[in-house]
Formats: structure tokens, C-alpha cells, sequence
């Protein structure tokens, strides 16, 4: 496992799911193509879940890979069809970065020295571990510590940022991810999910920022709705064989 | 005069239930309504049709299975249809919403593809083995 992990061609195929991110992307792509590691290779997979903007065409413009779905599928449907992707490309690993800039690219190394020296499958970027950046509103934060009991309860991981979509995948997450992915709100069921395919599960510690522009999938209005679906797709999740 | 106005409720039903059943039979033909969800449709029809007619026996099946008036028979029988309908109606959205979206997926990484054969340059760049 760990050998594995330490194939010199670490590459990496950074799954960014955009709704309406044209403003986002080219600051974005250009902070990914800035980064040179030794160690690792980012290649950015844009996947635009039917924007309204021209989300597809900046894509297009800063050459990078584009799945372009043609109706909105959610965040989870975007994310799946871009690892379904990676995953016949053939890629060993892959992340996903969402597209509004919440995930500083900087904290990718982060994420690929946890992977490395954990052997984990699946690497989750936390901004809890260490109270560093945005730390997001009180009453998501509430939420995700209600998450935080519910996941250890039935699981017995201790994930402090559930909610966090900045998550480093080896091919083995990436095959489950690939065959089976929730499409609206997806990362606290995804962890049960991973949990129940018998993947490790890590953290480790990141900054995240403010969103640069647009709007969150959750708003304030939404997340009584939020709550009940995650609850519910959590407890179904587990109960799933 | 009771027997007049009850007479013409009777009359007033089943041509209802009639004319009901034949906009779903021309549903069916003109391909607007699928004979797997009509299904339910008909046999409702027919037994507001029954009932129509035989006005004794709404009456006989309530007294049958214990329910004092008849009218709550009718009520209670129609909710639980109606329930019993909704939810299989939800899971037909359910099944059309998950075969929408892999339809969705594979439509975009089949035109995903056509760029990369397209570009063989560019395909060639990501495959790692």
C-alpha cells in the first residue's frame, strides 16, 4: 500500500465542479498551473454542471479538460462524471476542488503529504484540525458538529469537517466513486459510503478561503432541508449493504 | 321527489365515470398515457362505474368489513388509494431522475471523448499507463 503510494508519477486529476463559476475559473487554473512540485502532477478536469454563464467557454479558453454536462445534475452528478473521467483515463488519484475558490490550490500539498505518509484512500481537507482561515458561519458550524457526532457514532472516525469537499482520492475511492455517488450534498453520506467499502479515512488540517464569487449551494433558507436530507441519506447510507 | 333527485345523482355518476373512462381509453390510444400507469386509472374507473350502478353495494361491502357508514368506507378507501398512488408515482420520478442522470453523465463524457479522438494529441496526455 504505502510503496504504491510513493510512485514517482503522482498524478493527480483535480476534479473541479463549476455552476456558474466563470469569474472563479481563470484565477483558479492559474493559481494549479503555478504550482510545480517534485512530487506531484495536478491536471485540472473542469466539469460545468449546465452553468447559465459561460463557464463552459472560459474552461475552453484556458485549454484544460472540460466534461460539460448538458443538464444540471447537482454538485455530487458534476463530481461523479468528472471521476468517472479520471477514473478511464487512468488516473491513480484524484481530488476535487471546488470551482468557487474556497480550496486554495497552495494547500494541495498538504492533502498529498497526508496521503503519502498515511496510505489512506481517501484524504479529507479540514478546516477544524487547526482553527486556521475561513471558519465558515456559527450555525453551519453547529451543523457540522452535529455531523461530527453522527459520523462517530456510526462509524467511530473522528471527521471534523464533514462538509468539506476538499478530498484527495486514491484509484480504490476512486473506483467507489465511480460506481456509486450521491448527487445533492454529498460529502458527509460520501464519508459513510467510503466507510462502508472498507476505504481509510483521514484528515488534515487546511486553510480554506471565502468563496470568491457567486453564491453557496446552501443557503440560509435551505438548510432545514439540508439537515433533514443529510440526516436522512446518512442513516440510509448506513444502512445500505 | 327523494327518489327523482337520488335517481339523477345515480344517472349524473355513471355517465361521469363513463365519460371518465373513455378519456383515459383515448389517453391510451393516442399514446399520451402508458397502459403500465393506466392500469390504475381503469380499474378505478370500473369500480366508480360498479358502485355507480349497484347502489346497494357500497352499503353491503361497508356493513362487510365493519365500517358503520358507508360514506367512510368510501373516504377512507379513496385516501389510502390516493396515498398508495402518490408514492408509486413517487418512485416512478425516482427511477426517471437516476436514469436521467446517467444519461446525463455518459452523454457528456461520450462528447468528452469525441474532443480527445478529435485532439489525439491532447487523449494521449492522459493516459498514465
Amino acid at each position: 500500500m504505502k510503496s504504491k503510494n510513493l510512485d514517482p508519477d503522482f498524478r493527480i486529476a483535480v476534479v473541479i465542479p463549476a455552476f456558474n463559476e466563470a469569474k472563479n475559473l481563470p484565477s483558479l487554473i492559474n493559481e494549479l498551473r503555478k504550482i510545480q512540485e517534485a512530487e506531484f502532477q495536478l491536471v485540472p478536469i473542469i466539469v460545468n454542471d449546465c452553468s447559465k454563464d459561460d463557464t463552459a467557454a472560459v474552461a475552453r479558453s484556458l485549454k484544460v479538460d472540460l466534461i460539460d454536462l448538458p443538464v444540471n445534475l447537482g454538485i455530487g452528478g458534476a463530481v461523479q462524471s468528472g471521476m468517472i473521467y479520471a477514473y478511464e483515463s487512468g488516473f491513480q488519484y484524484a481530488m476535487q476542488l471546488d470551482g468557487d475558490g474556497q480550496h486554495p490550490p497552495s494547500e494541495i500539498s498538504k492533502m498529498v503529504a497526508a496521503m503519502k505518509k498515511s496510505g489512506f484512500s481517501v484524504v479529507i481537507g479540514s478546516r477544524f484540525l487547526e482553527a486556521d482561515g475561513f471558519q465558515s458561519s456559527s450555525l453551519r458550524r453547529a451543523g457540522i458538529r452535529y455531523l461530527k457526532g453522527v459520523i462517530k457514532f456510526l462509524t467511530g472516525l473522528q471527521i471534523t469537517d464533514a462538509t468539506s469537499g476538499f478530498r484527495l482520492y486514491n484509484r480504490k475511492a476512486l473506483a467507489a466513486i465511480a460506481a456509486n455517488y450521491p448527487d445533492e450534498y454529498p460529502e458527509p453520506e460520501a464519508i459513510i459510503y467510503f466507510h462502508k467499502k472498507k476505504l481509510t479515512i483521514g484528515e488534515t488540517p487546511v486553510i480554506m478561503r471565502h468563496r470568491q464569487a457567486g453564491k453557496s449551494s446552501i443557503s440560509f433558507i435551505n438548510s432545514f432541508y439540508y439537515f433533514w436530507k443529510v440526516s436522512l441519506a446518512i442513516i440510509y447510507a448506513y444502512l445500505k449493504v | 321527489m327523494e327518489n327523482y333527485f337520488s335517481n339523477r345523482i345515480q344517472i349524473i355518476a355513471i355517465v361521469v365515470s363513463v365519460l371518465f373512462l373513455l378519456y383515459i381509453s383515448r389517453l391510451i390510444i393516442k399514446g399520451k398515457l402508458r397502459e403500465e400507469y393506466a392500469i390504475f386509472w381503469v380499474v378505478i374507473t370500473f369500480i366508480l362505474i360498479l358502485f355507480a350502478v349497484w347502489r346497494r353495494g357500497i352499503d353491503i361491502v361497508a356493513e362487510l368489513v365493519g365500517v358503520y357508514l358507508a360514506p367512510n368506507l368510501v373516504f377512507t378507501g379513496a385516501i389510502f388509494a390516493i396515498l398508495i398512488y402518490l408514492l408509486h408515482l413517487s418512485i416512478v420520478v425516482s427511477n426517471l431522475h437516476e436514469k436521467n442522470k446517467v444519461l446525463t453523465r455518459e452523454m457528456a463524457l461520450m462528447k468528452k471523448r469525441l474532443e480527445n479522438l478529435k485532439k489525439p494529441k491532447k487523449a494521449d496526455n492522459h493516459e498514465t499507463n
